[in-house]
């Protein structure tokens, strides 16, 4: 008996060292935002070719930015892009710059989950705001109300439901605020990680839009795709040229349109409150994080060669999951950066 | 005075009937708990559960294939890490020591005990991961290790020395140096115990969650060897259950249940092993 | 079976007699150093970890010092960070889940160690054993999936409704919260509190109870007015190794507490809790003074488990001596 056991244990251990040996193993962590894509992506990149094994764990842009820089993972990936101070923090551990690439175009949409409201709901910046510095507190306040006539919105209270952990999608939302609400800027700012004056923490956007669906009268914000596949409601956000504008591949992609022409060399660029008649005000780019030095050479071919891939045939499979694909010019400039990674 | 001791009767009476209600709200809930799982879990638990790789993010029909086997292989380096010291930590407690050391190691062991699971993740992170820069199956398997190290050592201690006098004197009496009456007499002595010991330890970190999110991370493929992150059950089940996705749920209603079976499973086997046995007399 | 050696072989424990080098002859040493070694290590891990979270947590001690535990503001914008909240989240749910558990658990342990027959007691204890290996995850997909929509749906507004004058059931009934937590954790404890309190029931010595029983008491009172107040000591003791174990929860409570760092008065509102945040942002937090923050968050908790564990075996301890020795006397 026991020497049938050791007999098992010793040719399990040996067989976990040749289980599919062959493959290269990339690890990368970050965005909930883009996760949906990603892992569409790296399960695709898998199929052409089974030699590369891509292991993506969403954990939030907070933890990809973290990760990076620690050097636990190969590659990062973020909604937030690096400010100064974490490019700097990187520069002086590693010796060299980590590189941003952006990889599709998506939107926040605020989600919510009225009892008896099935109609998608108008918000306006100030709405927004006020709600979530929970000054608007029940669903038929004017505010609301005002850009909702003919919906019959209920007295309850909202429960607004925002992130838990270090998020880029929070960047996004918080980005967007601050542009529009003075108050919004000076009281609590815009990160991945901030202060929240009111709601509920859900951890990644799985978590909020779990928590959304879960909880009556919940308001929070996700990346569209996980309204989408959550079946949930999403409203339209009022833009810069006053127009209720609901997220999708047009307005996303209508919100790039102005940045392209100025895209920095970093590709670091915010494009929440874009202008534009048909620009939905709280899109963004999400970047991935990659060294621009790598001491394997096979992990740096294989990423680079996954960029490549991502830039072209990628990119054909974002609209099938609402994520707008990136611009040509964009795509361009950055199969040109790619040769900064050695 | 008749009246009043029908009321003392009565409230004797009744109060024990609330004592016997706690007894058996608190056994239900043992109960409610394997109910719930087979309910919610037990149709998710087919062959595409224990063979498929999770799907990407909103599509159905993956699995836990890799979680299940990534839980055995943590759970293997914890207990190669953490029985020996435990083991071999107790048998020179029980053995070879003065009280003044066996004080320090049982209080350090005490201190290691108590220490909340999400405190030894902190301590694997810096110890297992930051200095190694990467997330892998070995440092998960360290953080594990660390946890079964105090319940192994205590117990086992405890069964050596509860191994009658009269055994050891007579292995001394006949001429056995003290390492071959530990290994030929006492050890085997108190075998059951330790194995129980071993068992349990075993079963409480099969379960544990927060010591692997910061070592194992997670993976979405098979982890290769002993050096890359791992997905495992227990994590599954938390980011599973977090999420909006239906399908999502029932996955981790099932890996729910196959984790509670497997760790009341060894938990029964454990105590059966010590019922049944002789070598530790009361 | 005798083994050669040049000095005469010793009985029992007294190595010093022989030589060291027919000790090590016959291996004896060498077993000894090498389970020294195990031994040590064990010691060495635990200094480790000690060393670790001080060491970790350095940049955050010096700069925020004491104010670290009461400050009200967790906020990683304006890099400003203060404990008062997750202590209270961590304090409240560990309050709420003894307030229902302690009654329930001291209930519980008469019955098994009082009134239950020999068997049917150690079959319920078993029971009860098992209980206290459910993983906390499962409890934390069970609270999530079951509990919680119950407080949300049924629990919360019948609170609301009957007692809602008190501060602490005001304010939307979201089902998540500090009360929800500390029902999840109330369960999580019970088994501690009945397997240690039946133990120290047990343990008091029969002539006890048969005295007040002489005197006319009815069942109930001999065990609530003499039996109990003898082992007294001994149950304070499982509150505390409860208490202990309540505080270092760590996914049940991420999973059922909302995880808004909140200090309410309202047993509704949403909270965290120490090992709930540590969770959630850990492996996330950017920059030195968020990272080294978090773990001093962890110092504190551990050094709060570590006075309450050390607390609780002294009181179990004196008890189930207290008992003995009566008992022999």
């Amino acid at each position: 008996m026991k020497r049938i056991a050791a007999i098992l244990l010793v040719t399990f251990g040996v067989a976990t060292f040749f289980v599919a040996r062959a493959a290269l193993s990339i690890t990368g962590a970050g965005a909930t935002f883009p996760y949906p894509m990603y892992s569409k992506w790296f399960e695709e990149y898998h199929k052409k070719d089974s030699s590369i094994e891509i292991n993506y764990q969403s954990i939030g842009s907070g933890g990809g930015i973290r990760q990076v820089t620690e050097g636990t993972v190969d590659f990062g990936a973020t909604d937030g892009p690096m400010n100064d101070e974490q490019l700097k923090a990187f520069q002086d551990k590693h010796g060299f710059p980590v590189l941003h690439f952006p990889t599709v175009l998506g939107a926040d949409v605020p989600t919510y989950n009225i009892p008896g409201v099935s109609a998608e709901l108008n918000f306006t910046p100030e709405a927004l705001a006020g709600i979530f510095l929970g000054r608007i507190t029940k669903w038929n306040d004017p505010a609301i109300a005002g850009a909702n006539k003919g919906v019959n919105l209920p007295g309850n209270d909202i429960i607004v439901v925002h992130r838990s952990d270090g998020s880029g999608t929070t960047y996004i939302w918080t980005d967007y605020l601050s542009k529009v609400s003075e108050e919004w800027k000076n009281k609590v700012g815009k990160g991945t990680s901030v202060n929240w004056p009111v709601g509920l923490g859900g951890k990644g956007n799985e978590g909020v839009s779990g928590l959304v669906k879960q909880t009556p009268n919940a308001f929070g914000y996700v990346e569209l795709i996980y309204a989408v596949q959550s079946k949930m409601l999403y409203g339209s956000v009022k833009n810069s040229s006053g127009a209720f504008i609901k997220a999708d591949l047009g307005s996303v992609t209508a919100a790039a349109a102005g940045a392209v022409k100025t895209m920095p060399d970093d590709f670091r660029v915010s494009i929440t409150d874009a202008p534009g008649k048909t620009a939905y005000p709280i899109s963004s780019f999400t970047w991935l994080l990659i060294p621009s030095k790598f001491s394997d050479a096979g992990k740096r071919d294989a990423l680079k060669g996954f960029v490549k891939w991502m830039l072209a045939d990628g990119q054909n499979y974002t609209e099938a999951l609402s994520y707008a694909k990136l611009p040509k010019e964009v795509v361009a400039k950055e199969e040109k950066a790619l040769n900064n990674i050695q | 005075m008749n009246r009043r001791l029908r009321w003392r009767k009565f409230v004797s009476n009744f109060m024990l009937s609330m004592t016997g209600v706690c007894a058996f709200v608190a056994v239900s809930v043992l109960f409610f708990i394997l109910g719930s799982l087979v309910y919610h879990g037990g149709t998710s638990i087919n062959w595409n559960f224990f063979t498929k790789l999770p799907s990407p993010v909103g599509e159905t029909g993956g699995g836990m294939a890799n979680a299940i086997v990534g839980s055995a292989k943590l759970l293997l380096l914890a207990t190669l890490f953490g029985v020996p010291i435990g083991f071999l930590g107790a048998v020179y407690l029980a053995e070879f020591s003065g009280s003044k050391v066996a004080f320090v190691v049982r209080y350090a062991a005490d201190l290691l005990n108590g220490a909340p699971s999400i405190v030894i993740g902190i301590f694997a992170f810096s110890i297992a991961v930051h200095p190694f820069k990467h997330f892998s199956t070995l440092a998960g398997g360290f953080a594990l290790g660390v946890m079964m190290v105090p319940i192994t050592l205590r117990s086992t201690e405890q069964f050596l020395l509860d191994v009658p006098r009269t055994l050891r004197e007579g292995a001394m009496a006949l001429g056995a140096s003290k390492w071959k009456t530990i290994a030929t007499v006492i050890v085997p002595a108190a075998y059951r115990g330790i194995l129980t010991a071993i068992l349990l330890a075993f079963a409480r970190v099969a379960g544990e969650t927060a010591p692997l999110i910061f070592t194992a991370l997670g993976n979405s493929y098979w982890s290769h060897g002993w050096n890359e992150p791992t997905a495992s059950l227990p994590v599954m089940i938390w980011n599973y259950s977090i999420s909006a996705y239906e399908d999502w749920h029932r996955q981790a209603w099932a890996a729910g249940l196959v984790l509670l079976i497997l760790i009341l499973v060894i938990n029964i086997m454990a105590r059966a092993i010590l019922s049944r046995g002789i070598s530790v007399p009361r | 079976m005798s083994t050669a050696s040049t000095t005469l072989p010793s009985a029992g424990p007294v190595a010093g007699s022989r030589s060291f080098f027919s000790r090590l002859r016959e291996g004896d040493e060498i077993a000894r150093m090498i389970t020294f070694v195990f031994a040590a290590s064990v010691v060495i891990l635990t200094v480790l970890l000690v060393f670790e979270l001080w060491n970790g947590s350095s940049l955050a001690r010096h700069k925020f010092g004491l104010a670290f535990f009461v400050t009200r503001v967790w906020d990683p914008v304006f890099e400003q960070f203060g404990a008062l909240p997750f202590i209270y989240g961590t304090v409240v749910t560990s309050v709420v889940a003894l307030v229902l558990a302690v009654p329930l658990g001291i209930g519980a342990a008469i019955f098994l160690a009082e009134l239950a027959p020999a068997r049917v007691s150690d079959t319920l204890q078993f029971f009860i054993d098992l209980l206290a290996a459910v993983p906390s995850v499962i409890y934390g997909l069970l609270g999530l999936f079951i509990v919680v929509p119950l407080m949300r749906e049924y629990v919360q507004p019948a609170l609301k409704n009957t007692l809602g004058f008190l501060p602490l059931f005001q304010g939307p009934a979201y089902g998540l919260g500090f009360l929800t937590a500390g029902i999840v954790l109330a369960i999580m404890v019970i088994p501690y509190i009945i397997s240690v309190s039946r133990e120290v029931l047990l343990s008091v010595p029969r002539d006890q109870r048969e005295a007040a029983l002489a005197l006319g008491s009815t069942r109930w009172e001999s065990t609530w007015k003499v039996v109990v107040p003898f082992a007294r000591t001994g149950i304070m003791g499982s509150i505390f190794l409860a208490l202990a174990r309540a505080l270092g929860e760590t996914m049940a409570v991420s999973m059922v507490i909302g995880n808004a760092p909140t200090i309410s008065a309202s047993l509704f509102s949403p909270g965290d809790s120490i090992a709930s945040i540590i969770a959630n942002q850990f492996s996330e937090a950017t920059g030195e003074l968020y990272t080294q923050s978090l773990i001093e968050l962890g110092l504190v908790l551990f050094l709060l488990t570590f006075i309450l564990n050390g607390l609780a075996r002294i009181l179990i301890l004196a008890t189930t001596q207290r008992g003995s020795d009566m008992g022999n006397a």
